[in-house]
C-alpha cells in the first residue's frame, strides 16, 4: 500500500503542476484576449490576406487567402532546405573523405575548411553572404554570363527557364524507367542468388534513363525549349532581366550560408562512419579477393552507411529548422510570411505562433519517426 | 609498359631525376608565385591555355619524377609519403598550393597593406582595401552596444567578478570539495545573477540604473549565454531524471516536453516568447524583453542539455546502480550521491558542445530586437556615416566569434580525449 502511494503520488503531482500552469495561461490569454478585443479561432485563414510575397513557387497575390499565403511559405521552406540540403550533402561528402586522405595538405585543408565553417555562428554567415558578399556583384547591365546563357548579378541569379510541351508524357516515361529498374534489379538479384549469374544491372539502368526519355522526344511530341534571360531597359538607369528564371540574392545567400554551414557536420558524421569500419573488414575482403571497387561498394559503404546516415538526417533536420533564419533577410519563408507579415496583419499571435511551431514539430516528428523505422530495419541482427 | 617506364627513375639514374624533378616542381612554383605577387606572367610568350596550364604541368611532371618507394633521404621521403603518393594527389597537392599562393597577394593587400585604421571618420579611409577605422570607431558600441560610455567599467567588473567567482571552485579546501556541486549548481547561479543585475542594471549602491534595451554588443551575447547555460542546467538535469524514470505520467510529460522543444527552430520560440507569452501573464505583470529572451532560450536549450545528459546516466554500467540499491539507499540519495556525480562528470564535453551551440544561437536574439554583436553589425552598416563597410564588420564579427568557438571546441574535444583514456 505505503509502496503504492510512493509511486501514483508523485505522478498526480507532476500532471497537476502541468496542468495548473495550462490552466492559468489559458486563463490569462482569455483575459488578455477579452481585454483587447481579439477573439481565438482560425477563421482568419480563410480571409483575404491582403499582402504581397516577393518569390513564390505557386500563384499567389494579396486576393488570396491567409491560408495560401501559409502554403507560400512552407514551399519555400521546404525549396530553401531541398537546394541546401543536396549541397551540403555534395561539400559534406567531398570533405568528409577528403579529411581521411593520405595527402597531407588534402587532409588539413578539410579540415580547416570544418573548422572554420562550424565555428561561426549561422546568422552572421548569412548576412555576410546577403549584405557583403552578394552586394558586390555587378548591377544588371554590367554582368557577363556565366556558362554562356546565365547571368549572376547584385538583383540575383538569372538562368534559363524550361518550356516544355507534352510534359506529363515525359514525367510518364521516367516513371516507367523508375518501376522497370526496379524490377530488373529484384530479377537480377534472385537470379544471382539461384544461379551465381550476374547481370550488369548498373549499365542497363544507366541505358534505360538515357535511351527512354530521349525516345519520347522523337516519338512522343514531348520539346524542350529554354527561355533564356534577356536584359531589358525600362529607363534609362534602370534595367532587369527578362525571360528566363530568376532567383533572389536571399535565396542565394541562404543557400550558401546553409549547406556551406551544414556541410561541415555533414563531412564529420562521414568521416565518422569510415573510420569506424574496422581495418580488418577491408582486409578481410581484400583477402577473399574482391577488387578494391567492390570492397567499397559491398563491405565498407554498406556498414559505413548503417553509421553515417541517422546522424545525418538528424543534421538535415538541423538544417530545415535553421532555414528559418531566413526571416532575418527577408526571403519570404514560413516564418517571415505567416509568423511575420500575417500576424502583424490579423494579431492571432497565439493560433499563428502555435501553427508555425506546429508545423515544424510535423516535420521533425515524421523524419524521426522514419529514421527509427530506417533504423529497426538496417540493424546488424546478430543470432 | 615498358615505353612509360623512361619517365621512371632506376638505381643509376636516381639523382639525374631527383634534381630534374625538384628543379622542375621549383620553376612551377616560382612561375605562379611571380605571377600572384609581383604579377607578372613569365610564360605571356606561350598560347593561352598552355601559358595557364605550364606550371601544373611542371609541376605533375617534377612530383613524377621524383615519387619512389624508398630512397632513403629523409626529407625526400616525407614528402613522397605525404603529398605525392600517386598521380592524383600530386596533382591536387599542386593545386593546393597554388591556390594558396594566388589567394595570399589580394588577401593580404586588402586586410593588411591597403588597409586604413588611422582618423575618426569615413574620410580616413582612402586606400583601396579594408576601412578598420569603421571597426576602431565602433569598437565600444560592438561590444558594449548602447550602454552609457563612461559606464563600461561596471560590465568589465561584472564579467571579471563572474569569472573569479567560477574559478573559485579549485581552490577549496579537501574538506568543502564535497559541497562543490552543491555550490556551482545552486549558489553560484544565484550569486552571478545578483553581481551581473546589481552591477550592470544598476539602481543600487549608488549606481546609475541602465535599462536593458541599452545592453547590447558582445556583452550581451555572454550575458545571454551564460545566463540561459546556469538556468538550462539544472532544469535539463530534471528532464533527464524524469525521462528515465519509472513512473509513466513523468516519464511521457519528460519526452513530450523534450521532443516538443527539440522539435522547433529557435527563431519561433523567440517569436513565441515576443508576441505569444505576454498574452499568457496575467494583465498587469510586466516582463523586461531580455528575461523573457532569456527563459525562452533556457527552455529551449533545456531540452537539449536534458539528452545530453541522459547520454551521461546511460553510459553509467548498471552495476553503479545495482550497488548503490544494495546499500539501501533510496532513489534521491543513490543519484544524489552515486548516480549523477559520476554521470555529471561525463556529459561536460557535452554540455560544453550544448554551451558552444548556445553562443552560436544568441545572434537570433535579434530578430526580437535585442542587438548583440550581429544587431550592432545591422545597425552600424544603416548608420548614414558608415555605410559600405559591411564587409569590414562582419568578418571582425567572424574573427571573434570564431576565436570563441574554436577555443571551446577544442577544449571540449581535448576533455573528451581525457576522460576517454581515464574510463
Amino acid at each position: 500500500m505505503n509502496n503504492k502511494i510512493k509511486k501514483i503520488l508523485p505522478q498526480i503531482i507532476t500532471v497537476l503542476f502541468v496542468l495548473g500552469i495550462f490552466g492559468f495561461f489559458t486563463f490569462n490569454a482569455q483575459i488578455n484576449m477579452d481585454n483587447r478585443g481579439i477573439d481565438f479561432g482560425f477563421g482568419f485563414l480563410t480571409q483575404e490576406s491582403s499582402f504581397d510575397v516577393q518569390f513564390s513557387l505557386i500563384e499567389y497575390s494579396g486576393s488570396h487567402s491567409y491560408a495560401r499565403a501559409y502554403l507560400v511559405g512552407l514551399l519555400n521552406t521546404l525549396l530553401v532546405s531541398f537546394i541546401s540540403i543536396i549541397f551540403c550533402t555534395i561539400l559534406g561528402v567531398i570533405f568528409g573523405v577528403a579529411r581521411l586522405s593520405s595527402n597531407y595538405l588534402i587532409r588539413n585543408s578539410a579540415a580547416w575548411y570544418v573548422e572554420f565553417f562550424r565555428n561561426i555562428p549561422l546568422l552572421l554567415q548569412i548576412f555576410f553572404w546577403y549584405y557583403a558578399a552578394l552586394r558586390a556583384l555587378p548591377v544588371p547591365e554590367k554582368a557577363g554570363p556565366w556558362f554562356g546563357v546565365t547571368y549572376m548579378t547584385i538583383k540575383g541569379y538569372y538562368i534559363p527557364s524550361f518550356i516544355w510541351t507534352n510534359l506529363d508524357i515525359f514525367l510518364y516515361s521516367i516513371l516507367a524507367v523508375i518501376v522497370s529498374i526496379i524490377i530488373i534489379s529484384t530479377y537480377a538479384k534472385k537470379i544471382q542468388e539461384n544461379e551465381g549469374k550476374q547481370i550488369p544491372v548498373f549499365f542497363i539502368a544507366l541505358g534505360l534513363i538515357f535511351v527512354i526519355p530521349a525516345l519520347t522526344f522523337f516519338i512522343g511530341g514531348v520539346s524542350l525549349d529554354f527561355g533564356i534571360p534577356v536584359l531589358k531597359q525600362l529607363s534609362k538607369t534602370s534595367y532587369v532581366f527578362e525571360g528566363g528564371i530568376g532567383l533572389p540574392p536571399e535565396l542565394i545567400a541562404l543557400v550558401l550560408a546553409l549547406s556551406l554551414y551544414t556541410s561541415t557536420f555533414v563531412a564529420e558524421c562521414v568521416r565518422a562512419g569510415i573510420q569506424g569500419i574496422g581495418k580488418g573488414q577491408k582486409e578481410a575482403a581484400a583477402s577473399v579477393g574482391l577488387t578494391p571497387n567492390q570492397i567499397l561498394k559491398l563491405v565498407v559503404m554498406p556498414q559505413a552507411l548503417r553509421i553515417i546516415i541517422p546522424p545525418t538526417t538528424n543534421q538535415y533536420l538541423n538544417l530545415t529548422k535553421n532555414s528559418s533564419l531566413a526571416a532575418a533577410i527577408a526571403y519570404p519563408d514560413l516564418v517571415l510570411v505567416f509568423a511575420g507579415t500575417a500576424l502583424m496583419q490579423t494579431g492571432k499571435a497565439i493560433e499563428i505562433v502555435s501553427i508555425t511551431m506546429l508545423t515544424y514539430l510535423s516535420i521533425s516528428l515524421a523524419i524521426a519517426a522514419i529514421m527509427n523505422w530506417y533504423n529497426k530495419k538496417i540493424e546488424i541482427k546478430e543470432k | 609498359m615498358n615505353s612509360l617506364n623512361f619517365l621512371k627513375s632506376n638505381k643509376q639514374n636516381f639523382y639525374y631525376f631527383l634534381y630534374l624533378g625538384l628543379f622542375l616542381f621549383s620553376i612551377s612554383i616560382i612561375d605562379v608565385a611571380i605571377n600572384a605577387f609581383l604579377k607578372i606572367n613569365i610564360t605571356s610568350f606561350l598560347p593561352g591555355i598552355l601559358s595557364i596550364f605550364l606550371p601544373l604541368i611542371l609541376g605533375f611532371v617534377g612530383l613524377n619524377f621524383i615519387r619512389t618507394e624508398y630512397s632513403g633521404i629523409k626529407s625526400l621521403d616525407i614528402i613522397n609519403k605525404n603529398i605525392n603518393t600517386n598521380n592524383f594527389n600530386a596533382i591536387l597537392t599542386l593545386l593546393i598550393i597554388f591556390a594558396i599562393i594566388k589567394a595570399t597577394p589580394p588577401s593580404l593587400s586588402w586586410m593588411i597593406f591597403d588597409a586604413n585604421i588611422s582618423g575618426d571618420t569615413k574620410e580616413a579611409c582612402t586606400g583601396t582595401g579594408a576601412c578598420w577605422t569603421y571597426v576602431k570607431v565602433w569598437f565600444r558600441r560592438f561590444m558594449y552596444g548602447m550602454y552609457p560610455n563612461d559606464l563600461h567599467w561596471r560590465i568589465n567588473l561584472a564579467f571579471i567578478l563572474v569569472i573569479a567567482l567560477g574559478f573559485f571552485g579549485f581552490f577549496l579546501k579537501d574538506n568543502l570539495k564535497k559541497y562543490l556541486a552543491l555550490y556551482y549548481v545552486i549558489i553560484y547561479p544565484i550569486i552571478a545573477f545578483l553581481v551581473i543585475y546589481y552591477l550592470i542594471s544598476g539602481g543600487a549602491f549608488g549606481l546609475v540604473w541602465v535599462e536593458t534595451g541599452a545592453w547590447g554588443g558582445l556583452s550581451l551575447t555572454f550575458i545571454v549565454s551564460f545566463f540561459c547555460l546556469i538556468f538550462c542546467f539544472p532544469l535539463g538535469m530534471v528532464l533527464a531524471l524524469g525521462r528515465r524514470s519509472n513512473l509513466p505520467m513523468i516519464r511521457y510529460i519528460s519526452i513530450g516536453y523534450i521532443e516538443f522543444w527539440r522539435g522547433v527552430p529557435l527563431i519561433t520560440v523567440l517569436f513565441m516568447s515576443s508576441v505569444m507569452f505576454p498574452m499568457f501573464l496575467p494583465e498587469d505583470f510586466f516582463m523586461d524583453k531580455l528575461v523573457r529572451v532569456i527563459i525562452a532560450i533556457t527552455l529551449f536549450e533545456g531540452a537539449y542539455c536534458a539528452e545530453v545528459i541522459r547520454g551521461g546516466l546511460q553510459a553509467l554500467p548498471r552495476g553503479q546502480y545495482d550497488a548503490a540499491k544494495s546499500l539501501g539507499m533510496g532513489y534521491w540519495k543513490m543519484h544524489i550521491f552515486v548516480i549523477l556525480p559520476q554521470a555529471l562528470k561525463l556529459v561536460i564535453p557535452g554540455i560544453c558542445n550544448t554551451f558552444l551551440a548556445l553562443v552560436k544561437d544568441t545572434p537570433l536574439i535579434f530578430v526580437v530586437g535585442l542587438a548583440e554583436l550581429a544587431g550592432m553589425l545591422a545597425l552600424a552598416k544603416t548608420n548614414p556615416k558608415w555605410l559600405g563597410f559591411a564587409m569590414e564588420g562582419y568578418i571582425f564579427a567572424a574573427i571573434i566569434f570564431w576565436i570563441i568557438c574554436y577555443a571551446m571546441s577544442k577544449y571540449s574535444y581535448n576533455l573528451e580525449a581525457k576522460y576517454k583514456t581515464e574510463r
